[in-house]
Formats: structure tokens, sequence, C-alpha cells
């Protein structure tokens, strides 16, 4: 694509600043929605233009806000930039070069919503980022374009930001508002759902950070416009996160329906070393492994496509590559390691079942285990299956069950005969 | 009189602006951020003034503290340099460039060096893999990225922080 719709600053010298981004066409996206559409006209555009959320579940936007019921108040609405993913680092780049795009898109869902606060909801190691966008808001405020009657209309709002200390979980969003009301970050039984017992007990609206940057766009062109690209169940753009054994590792804005290879090979450069691919994971550390075949190489990276032809969903979309020299079990050895480190410890599948793939995970790799402690690993992340209290212990999982159903062999290299 | 909002009272309103009057339990997370600034760790002396100023219970706020991995309750060299060796950042090196990191500062991995300037420790990924070898620098209440690391650069970015510290002639022990 010449022109990025999401990482203008690729284009664009200078968007991090107020008034270049306003020369661009910035804000002229929330001032027509403040001054001539109603919040449920602002939904609706979304709603048609097919945006699902970019955080990883791929829910349909538009629709999300529509939960939120209008007979409690006060709403909130909370950006959700706990970018935690092992293989993801896209929300940072819009966050740091493109802050403004951010903005407007979340002051565009606090509209719709009708909230007149907003809390961005940061990973800790984002402190310097944190103080950037904290730069941004006051720049905003000086602008009028935050605050108390904005630009004359009726509509006030304040945004600040929120840090997290260090938490995987927090990204779950029930996690990042215990976290915000300064609790341990442990997800919430659900129903009831955060559009309607959010936080404070109230309705809550939670997206991710490049979810909220499509809005300006899409309010700005249109719903058609937006259908216009991507595929007809996943229209848009999305940030392809590419990381791994590639060679130009890196943030790649691509319409929805790009394939593996030309992710891989036309833009990531191919293989380091031009060595052979061995599998990809398109969302990160929570991925099923899946074999680069042909098959798997030519399925267009949407989320109805990667279901049908993978049966591994888009998630993400960070998609980390692996060449013929990554033995799997030292690389499920990882990311059950990852996930044992970040486990809540709320239910008892995830904080045990990690532990003890960890301890099996680890035996394999250092030569002490049996064969037999193969098949105990693939029936313990069996076991934990569908009896987590929230995705992410479920996702521990998926590597696991992949890697010893389909690289058998890398595991019987390390095990007594 | 609370020691903690005597000292920090400007920033700690201001903290408290943010969130609703009655749910002045938001605050404890950047609290405790406060509290570690000067030392590298939380001071046990902190946690009854944080809870005096929330509401919340000295229980609660430890836990908090136990939960979150950016909180520290014990001491450790006053800047800590700390590796992601996640899956992608692995992929890149990550590993060998810590352990070699660790060699030539003279530490195993989560010890501190002899002047208790650094300690090198690995952690959970960063969000930033397509630039590894990375690392965060926590100290003095701040934490920054470097990223596309070699042994080499970190070297100078530890030799920058050591020569700063002596020009000072500061305490740096806290």
């Amino acid at each position: 694509m010449d022109k990025h719709i999401l990482l203008r600053h690729r284009d664009i010298v200078g968007i991090e600043k107020l008034d270049i981004y306003c020369g661009v066409g910035g804000f002229a996206s929330f001032e027509k929605a403040i001054r001539t559409m109603q919040p449920q006209d602002v939904t609706a555009e979304v709603k048609n233009s097919g945006l699902r959320g970019r955080g990883g579940a791929g829910f349909p936007t538009g629709v999300k806000w529509g939960f939120l019921p209008n007979n409690i108040w006060p709403h909130y609405v909370v950006a959700n930039a706990d970018e935690s993913e092992p293989g993801t680092f896209k929300d940072r780049e819009i966050m740091e070069s493109n802050p403004f795009q951010f903005l407007e898109g979340l002051m565009l869902a606090s509209y719709a919503v009708q909230a007149a606060t907003a809390y961005i909801y940061l990973r800790g190691e984002f402190w310097e980022l944190a103080a950037f966008l904290n730069q941004k808001i006051k720049d905003l405020e000086a602008a009028k374009l935050l605050g108390d009657n904005i630009l004359g209309s009726k509509y006030s709002l304040r945004i600040f930001t929120h840090l997290g200390a260090g938490a995987y979980i927090c990204g779950e969003e029930t996690a990042l508002l215990e976290s915000i009301e300064g609790k341990l970050g442990q997800p919430r039984l659900r129903p009831p759902f955060p559009a309607v017992e959010g936080l404070y007990g109230k309705p809550t609206l939670i997206n991710n950070v490049e979810t909220l940057t499509n809005l300006p766009p899409i309010l700005q062109n249109g719903a058609d416009w937006y259908r216009t690209l991507g595929t007809e169940q996943s229209p848009g753009v999305k940030i392809f996160c590419l990381s791994g054994c590639v060679k130009q590792p890196g943030n790649y804005e691509l319409p929805l329906g790009v394939t593996y290879r030309e992710l891989i090979y036309t833009y990531g450069g191919g293989i380091l070393e031009n060595r052979a691919i061995k599998a990809v994971m398109s969302a990160g550390a929570s991925s099923d492994i899946v074999v680069a075949d042909d098959h798997a190489l030519d399925t267009p990276l949407a989320y109805e496509t990667c279901m049908e032809r993978l049966n591994s969903p888009l998630g993400s979309a960070s998609v980390i590559v692996l060449d013929e020299s990554v033995n799997m079990a030292w690389l499920v050895d990882k990311t059950v390691n990852f996930f044992k480190h970040e486990s809540c410890g709320k239910c008892t599948p995830c904080r045990e079942g990690t532990f003890w793939m960890n301890r099996l995970t680890d035996h394999i790799v250092k030569g002490e285990a049996k064969a037999s402690d193969i098949d105990l690993l693939r029936h313990e992340a069996v076991q934990m299956q569908g009896r987590c209290l929230c995705a992410l212990g479920e996702f521990s999982t998926m590597a696991v069950v992949s890697a010893v159903d389909r690289f058998r062999p890398d595991f019987e290299k390390h095990v007594r005969s | 009189m609370n020691q903690l909002y005597q000292k920090y009272a400007t920033e700690i309103d201001e903290i408290f602006s943010r969130y609703p009057a009655d749910q002045k339990n938001s605050a404890v997370m950047p609290l405790l951020f406060v509290a570690q600034r000067e030392k590298g760790y939380v001071p046990a002396d902190a946690l009854p003034q944080i809870a005096e100023l929330t509401g919340v219970s000295e229980t609660d706020i430890t836990a908090v503290m136990g939960f979150y991995t950016l909180f520290h309750e014990q001491p450790a060299g006053r800047y800590r340099i700390q590796v992601c060796t996640d899956l992608p950042c692995a992929l890149r090196g990550a590993e060998q460039y810590l352990q070699d990191l660790c060699a030539a500062l003279g530490v195993s991995e989560g010890g501190t060096t002899s002047d208790g300037l650094f300690t090198v420790e690995a952690v959970k990924c960063l969000a930033a893999c397509h630039r590894a070898p990375v690392f965060q620098l926590q100290g003095d209440g701040e934490i920054k990225y470097y990223e596309k690391q070699s042994v080499e650069l970190t070297l100078q970015v530890a030799a920058g922080l050591r020569e700063l510290h002596s020009r000072e002639g500061s305490s740096i022990n806290g």
C-alpha cells in the first residue's frame, strides 16, 4: 500500500505534533461527530464498517458498543494498551508515533457511548510512553479539544493514563479493570460483562489501541470505504507484527486477507540465512503451531480464513516465524514458562496446570524425561482446556498440544528411550 | 502526618484527581510507584502511609506489591537491567546476549555488580520483539527501553551511568 491508514507517521513527518495532525485532517472526524452526529449514528457507522476488535478476539466493535445500557450512568471507556503478548508490538508504535489518531479514536468511542471519563491502561513498562501521552492530552486540553463543553458543544470528556506494573493477565479486560481499581489483576467471573458492570461497577467499554485508531478514518471516509479494504468478513487493514526467524521483522500495515507467504517473503524479506521455514504462530505465544506447508502459507490472514483453513484463530496477528533450526520442545518450554510466570493464580486449572506443564517441559529439554512424559504433557494440556476461568489459561495449552501432535520427533529427541 | 504525602503532596493530589472521589483505591498502584522512586524498592514504612491515604488495608497493598513484577520489596542494584528472553527475542539471540552480558559485568543472572549499581535480570515480554535483544532499565523512578542491543552497546550504557554517578559522587546504595 502506498499510504498508511493507521501508521500514518510513516508517510507524514511530524504527525505526532497536534498542529501537523490537524493540518492533515486530524480531529475532523471528532468535530463532525460531536457537531452533526448523534452518538448512536457514530455507533451505526462503526457497525456498518465491519470493524472487528484488533486486540485478538475479533469481536465486531460497533456491536460491542451497543451493549452498554442507557439507564445506568456514568459510562466509562478504557483503552487497552497493556500490549504484553510475546510477538506483539503494534500498539506501542501507534501510540509513540501517531498518538493523536489513537486519542481521536478514543474520543470518538467515548462520544459514542457518552462517557465523560476515559482511561488509557498502559503496561507499566510503557512508563516513558505514558509521560508522552500525558503531554499530548495536555495539548488537547489547551486546544479545547478535551475538557468541558468541547468546541462549544454539550459534550465533555477527560482522559487519564493509568500504568500497570508488570502483569500479562491485565490485558484480559476484567483483570484490567481490577487493576485500575487498585487490586490484583485477576479476571472476574462473567456475567456480568464489563459493558453492564465494569469499572467501578458501571457500564464500561474496553477497546484495543489499534481498534480505536481505526475510528477516525472510518468516520471520515465512511463505512463503505472501509469495506473496500480487506475481506468481506474481515474488512479493513491490520497491523501485522512480524517477528522470529525472518529477515525484516517489524510492523506491516496491510489489508486483511494478505497471505502468510506475502507477509513473510514479500514484506519480511524471507527467512534468516535463507533457511527453510518450519512453522508459524499467528497470535503470539497464545497460538497453535501451524506447519508451514503450502496450504498454510497460501492462507489469507483474515479472521474467517484462518479458522476455516487452519482451525487456528488470527488473534492479534502477531506472526512468529519459526525456521528449521527451531526445536519445538525448546519452544514449548519457553511458552509454557511464560504462562506459568504470568498465571494470575486465581483458578486452579491454570495455576497448577501451567506449573506442571512447565515441570514436564523442563524435564524434557534437560533430557531427564521418559517417552511417556510427552504424552503426560499433552494430557495435562488437554485437561486444562475448557476448564480455565479466562482465555489466557486456555492459551497456554495451544502451543503444547499442537507441537506434540505435529512435531513429536522434536520431543522424542530429548527423552530417554 | 503522612510523610509520603508531605513529600509529594502536589503529585499525590494530582493522582487522586484522576479517579472518582470515592475510588481512592485506584491510587494504590500509582502511589506504590511514588514510594518506590527513591530507593528502587518500596520501603516497609510506606505501606501504612499508602493505606492511610487510600483507605485500602496494608495487607491488600502488600498483595498488590507482590503480584506485579515492577514493584520490588527488596533492595537491589540502583539500576535493574531487565532483559527480555521470551520466545521472539530468544529466536534472535537474547539468551546468549543475557549470558554474555552477565559475564561481561561479572554477575550471575539475578545478581548485582560489586559497586551496587546494576542488577541483571531476565524478564518476560517487553513488546519490542522486532528489535531484539532488548532490555529495560528500571531505576530512579523511571523505566527506559534500550533496543537492538549488543553486549558492547549495553556496556556503553552502563559505563555512562557509572561515570554519571562517580561524577556526582552520590551515594549509590540508596
